[in-house]
């Protein structure tokens, strides 16, 4: 059980991460590489997340493999795990790295009270289905 | 630099073949990874790279990519094979003292490769190092050196008597990717002396997302290491339903 959900938050990290990169960075090219305006801690704060979702991403995988290799596999707690984590990554994006790092935004050139509020509610409802999964699987199992 | 690199691969062969003669068994795939590490560094020292893009992939190639290829091809293994009984002790007593310690050890490693980025690429010694063909090469030297020995520290299959395990190791890891991203970042918006904007941006990406490239590869190879069943914990070895090729694919 709590492999499952350890493996399901590896994977969550790893997959925002990796949307944030390829969707907002690649290819839609509206977040910046790096805006030049970004203060130290920022840059910190970006590096070590950077890390850790590869790591995480990884690292989740042989959790997963070597869970269904034992037959310990669950969907419902891993699923609550991955949604949670990854809500909670978006979150922590959307709220500490681009406002109080302002490490780069959302968007440049455009008003950006609609993706902000766009980006952090996408982000609680992550955090509330993966909760909702996470305890749902815990009656499941107390029943 | 070439012939240092051209006698690597000699004795490499020389090693095998000896081996061979002796009847022993070398997988063919350490000896292509050796080869092929040599072959990566020398195509990466070729020509001075004044440009900061070629530089850059240089770089990677150079600092990561031939490292991590050499390291697969497990030289010390090879050395303590090869070597009659009383030099491949001293070789293996060399290896347990305190100083083989200290170099070998991930954080001595970890320090040395990014330190050694942010000295050349922050401070004048870039600009000094295009200008002097001598110091040029001790960088790359510095480079191939130091990312041997944090991939050996990482991942390494060759006997180490000190090291540590794998949290410390993951950890390590995970700090150096930090400041890799941190200083292609950096490097981004603040390009080392002599070099133009343009030039830098690019390159600094290429040194971001080749560094990422190539750190999954070696994180792909630590946790393949880490989630390893251990021999007797492997119950389909025991089931005889697996199909042919899986018994090779165990063995290597």
């Amino acid at each position: 059980m709590r492999n499952n959900v350890l493996s399901g938050a590896l994977l969550g990290i790893g997959i925002a991460a990796f949307i944030d990169e390829t969707v907002f960075h690649q290819l839609l090219h509206w977040h910046h590489f790096y805006d030049k305006s970004t203060p130290a801690a920022g840059l910190v704060s970006d590096g070590i997340f950077h890390a850790v979702s590869f790591f995480a991403t990884v690292a989740s995988l042989f959790l997963l493999a070597s869970l269904r290799r034992e037959g310990a596999f669950r969907a419902r707690p891993w699923w609550g795990g991955l949604l949670t984590a990854a809500g909670a990554f978006q979150l922590y994006d959307g709220t500490v790295q681009h406002k109080l790092m302002r490490l780069h935004q959302i968007r440049y050139e455009v008003d950006l009270t609609a993706y902000d509020w766009t980006w952090n509610i996408i982000a609680g409802l992550l955090i509330v289905a993966g909760v909702v999964l996470l305890t749902r699987s815990r009656t499941a199992v107390a029943a | 630099m070439i012939w240092g690199l051209a006698a690597l691969a000699g004795a490499y062969a020389v090693a095998v073949a000896r081996l061979r003669r002796r009847d022993i068994d070398w997988p063919v795939g350490r000896s292509l990874a050796w080869y092929a590490g040599v072959a990566t560094a020398a195509a990466a020292t070729f020509g001075q790279h004044h440009d900061f893009r070629a530089h850059m992939s240089a770089h990677l190639l150079l600092g990561m990519a031939a490292p991590l290829l050499l390291v697969l091809g497990r030289p010390v293994t090879l050395v303590l094979r090869v070597l009659p009984v009383r030099p491949a002790r001293r070789v293996s007593r060399l290896l347990r003292t305190r100083v083989a310690w200290v170099l070998t050890h991930p954080v001595t490693a970890a320090v040395l490769d990014a330190g050694g980025l942010w000295l050349l690429y922050t401070t004048g010694l870039y600009a000094q190092a295009m200008a002097r063909p001598w110091l040029h090469t001790l960088v790359q030297v510095h480079m191939l050196l130091a990312g041997g020995l944090l991939t050996a520290a990482i991942i390494g299959r060759d006997p180490a008597p000190h090291r540590p395990g794998p949290i410390v190791r993951g950890a390590v890891f995970l700090a150096f990717v930090a400041a890799h991203g941190i200083l292609a970042k950096h490097l981004y918006g603040h390009p080392p002396v002599g070099v133009p904007a343009g030039e830098a941006e690019a390159g600094a990406q290429i040194m971001y997302y080749g560094g990422d490239l190539l750190h999954v590869l070696v994180i792909v190879l630590f946790f393949r290491q880490c989630f390893a069943p251990a021999p007797e914990r492997r119950p389909w070895r025991l089931v005889s339903v697996a199909p042919a090729g899986e018994s090779r694919h165990h063995a290597a």
